[in-house]
């Protein structure tokens, strides 16, 4: 386990390696036009090329990205081009809101994908089966974005409308607010995040789920005397969760897109919305520092299901 | 009265090819501590009968009476068979590996069934009953085998983790379905000197499923043959070996190495079973039956008894069919090798 452990963290850091390098070249294969941005249209030539040379964009590229190396060693991503903010402090400002949204919305589509696909399972052919499959076909075949204005439309255009302002259009409020607010604020782009994905996993657990009820250690758990709910959730669920969780590693990656789009849609001033604006203006050391923690973040996701991919199954554990 | 009186059991399953009748009109009895070996081949309803008393067949339309102890267990509610499964009746099944399940230690596996039916003992001791099972299952170190997981045994011993949790609460009988078909020989007679052991100290019942006749001949009092979801005889072990009467027991007899006179070919019964879908009038296994005549094709057989115990689902008349015997035995040595 901790040479598996070991070999995984190594890989996880050359893939960073190698995103980093991406992130620079796309980068430079654009034309750049940084300091005519801030120098303002009135510029002399002087003026960008001191400008140039204070961001440091006047070295070769490789000597920028040795530099951007060498600060990334001592846990430094550098500063914004336009303001001087430190990137680690603009990171550490939005990850709150993007951890909320991510998190909050793994949590709705894992547990409503899971419940929805074991009742699905248990009681295959029924309506309760076939009304659930109609809810997965419908959120399944949806785009990310247009569930999103979707949402917007109906729960906060057509309601405020009517003079129901339940929810809010966008923006962000801290948990310190209050509990209600920040859920409040929330809600929309959870389902927006979440049900696509919860439909894609209600499908998922039934599938799995059907499988292992078919297996003869559900059997031997009914000649056990136990009641059916037990079988259902301590043999069964137990060994259907194993594929979903392992897609769930997979889909974290798939997940950071989505953030992307529901930010943006939602105006929520988090990861990926910076990163949108941050791309907008070419401000390279937000764009690279947001995408190495984005990046980041999935490797040691992917380690974490990992383990608990060997936790759920004790024959992986062993090897 | 018999420990277990099954009477009349009839299960179908409707499939989309159309209704799979996989037990007829089943009845047996098996008193308190008497092995009752259910041969047949492979997809005669064995297991389909013996899981229906259970309650463990889904979405079969079951008909018939199955009595445990003076309990009627067809269409009991789920609520008296959880206290009859497990309990009472314990069972054991044809692979050992896919019945444990793989996630968790064979320890915790025993001790869920132990608590499950009794909610005041504490965790130390189902877990010293548990590795007092396995001992007596014959797995040595057994409180050291507890935490691990059923991959982490052979073949043999899962089987024996198996009967270990199937006995724990020391039922009054044992289904064994299969229980050493997929284990290699030595083993086998291992698996089935421990149950034999087992029945001996706790007095369990057993039904014993099997296709295979020599585990009946070790084990059974009584021997039901079945063939295409009916009984087509049912007798003593004695009986069913000396005295056989029907011409699918016959066959059986004739694909076994080393049980007929030794002049007699093994050679395996010519044909398939027919399709539980569309059965053929008469008697089910006129298609394949050396000694078939006009009646078989159009009657299904009534049971016949002979001597009081022995009964065979059969038009053949005892003596004609000695006679019809002797003439098969011979055209069969006559044709050239
Ligand atoms: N759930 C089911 N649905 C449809 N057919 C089934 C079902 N279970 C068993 N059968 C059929 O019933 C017949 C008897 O099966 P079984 O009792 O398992 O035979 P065996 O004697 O080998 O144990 C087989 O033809 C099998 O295909
Ligand atoms: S009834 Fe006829 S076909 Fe059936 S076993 Fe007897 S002789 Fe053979
Ligand atoms: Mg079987």
């Amino acid at each position: 386990m901790a040479r598996f452990l070991l070999v995984r963290v190594l890989n996880g850091i050359v893939v960073l390696w190698l995103v980093s390098m991406a992130v620079f070249a796309l980068f430079f294969v654009a034309p750049s036009n940084v300091a005519r941005t801030i120098a303002g249209r009135q510029a002399t030539p002087e003026t960008i090329a001191a400008i140039n040379e204070r961001l440091g964009l006047d070295q070769p590229v490789w000597k920028q990205y040795l530099d951007f190396v060498g600060n990334l060693l001592h846990g430094d991503l550098g500063y914004d081009y336009y303001y001087q903010l430190s990137v680690t402090q603009i990171i550490r400002e939005a990850l709150p809101i993007t951890l909320s949204l991510a998190v909050g919305a793994a949590i709705i589509w894992m547990v409503l994908g899971v419940f929805n696909g074991v009742i699905s399972a248990v009681f295959p052919r029924t309506l309760a089966d076939r009304g659930l499959t109609v809810f997965a076909l419908f959120f399944f075949s949806m785009p990310t974005f247009l569930l999103a204005l979707v949402l917007l439309y109906f729960l906060y255009f057509k309601l405020t409308v009517n003079g129901h302002a339940w929810f809010p259009a966008g923006g962000y409020v801290p948990l310190s607010d209050g509990l209600w607010p920040w859920v409040n604020h929330l809600l929309l782009p959870w389902l927006a995040l979440a049900l696509v994905s919860a439909a894609a996993y209600t499908r998922l657990t039934r599938a799995s789920m059907l499988d292992v009820l078919g297996e003869d250690y559900i059997r031997t758990a009914r000649a056990k005397g136990l009641p059916e709910s037990r079988v259902v959730v301590r043999h069964g669920l137990r060994s259907a969760l194993t594929p979903v969780i392992t897609q769930f590693g997979i889909d974290l990656g798939q997940l950071i897109g989505g953030v992307v789009v529901t930010e943006t849609v939602f105006s929520l001033p988090g990861l990926g919305k910076t990163s949108i604006d941050a791309i907008r203006q070419q401000d390279l050391p937000v764009i690279i520092g947001i995408v190495l923690f984005a990046a980041a973040a999935v490797v040691v996701a992917n380690i974490v299901v990992d383990i608990m991919y060997a936790v759920l199954d004790p024959r992986v554990r062993i090897h | 009265m018999a420990l277990l009186e099954v009477k009349d059991l009839s299960v179908s399953f409707a499939t989309d090819d159309g209704v799979v009748r996989a037990v007829r009109e089943m009845s047996f009895e098996l008193d308190r501590g008497k092995t009752l070996g259910i041969v047949g081949e492979s997809g005669s309803g064995k297991s389909v009968c013996t899981q229906t008393i259970t309650g463990l067949t889904r979405g079969a339309e079951v008909h018939g009476e199955a009595w445990f102890d003076g309990i009627e267990l067809i269409g009991a509610p789920s609520r008296v068979l959880r206290t009859i499964r497990g309990v009472r009746i314990g069972m054991i099944f044809q692979d050992p590996l896919s019945s444990l399940h793989p996630a968790y230690k064979v320890g915790w596996q025993i001790t869920e069934l132990i608590h499950a039916h009794d909610t005041l003992i504490s965790r130390r001791r189902a877990r010293a009953r548990a590795a007092e099972l396995l001992g007596l299952v014959g797995i040595p170190r057994a409180a050291d085998r507890l935490d691990d997981y059923p991959h982490q045994f052979s073949g043999g011993m899962r089987q024996r983790v198996m009967i270990a949790m199937a006995m724990a609460l020391n039922p009054d009988l044992l289904i064994a379905d299969e229980p050493t078909t997929a284990l290699d020989v030595t083993v086998q007679a291992q698996v089935l000197t421990v149950m034999r052991r087992l029945q001996e100290e706790f007095g369990t019942a057993i039904v014993l499923i099997t296709h295979d006749l020599g585990v009946v001949a070790e084990m059974a009092d009584d021997v039901v043959v079945m063939y295409a979801g009916k009984i087509m005889e049912k007798a003593s072990r004695r009986d069913i070996f000396y005295r056989y009467h029907n011409p699918y027991t016959e066959g059986l007899f004739k694909s076994l190495p080393g049980q007929l006179p030794t002049r007699a070919r093994l050679q395996s019964i010519a044909g398939s079973p027919p399709s539980l879908i569309n059965l053929p009038t008469g008697c089910p296994f006129r298609p394949r039956c050396p000694y078939a005549f006009d009646r078989c094709v159009e009657d299904p057989p009534l049971v016949q008894v002979y001597s009081g115990l022995q009964h065979s689902a059969c038009w053949l008349p005892r003596d004609l069919q000695e006679r019809e015997r002797a003439r098969v035995t011979r055209l069969a040595e006559e044709e050239p090798a």
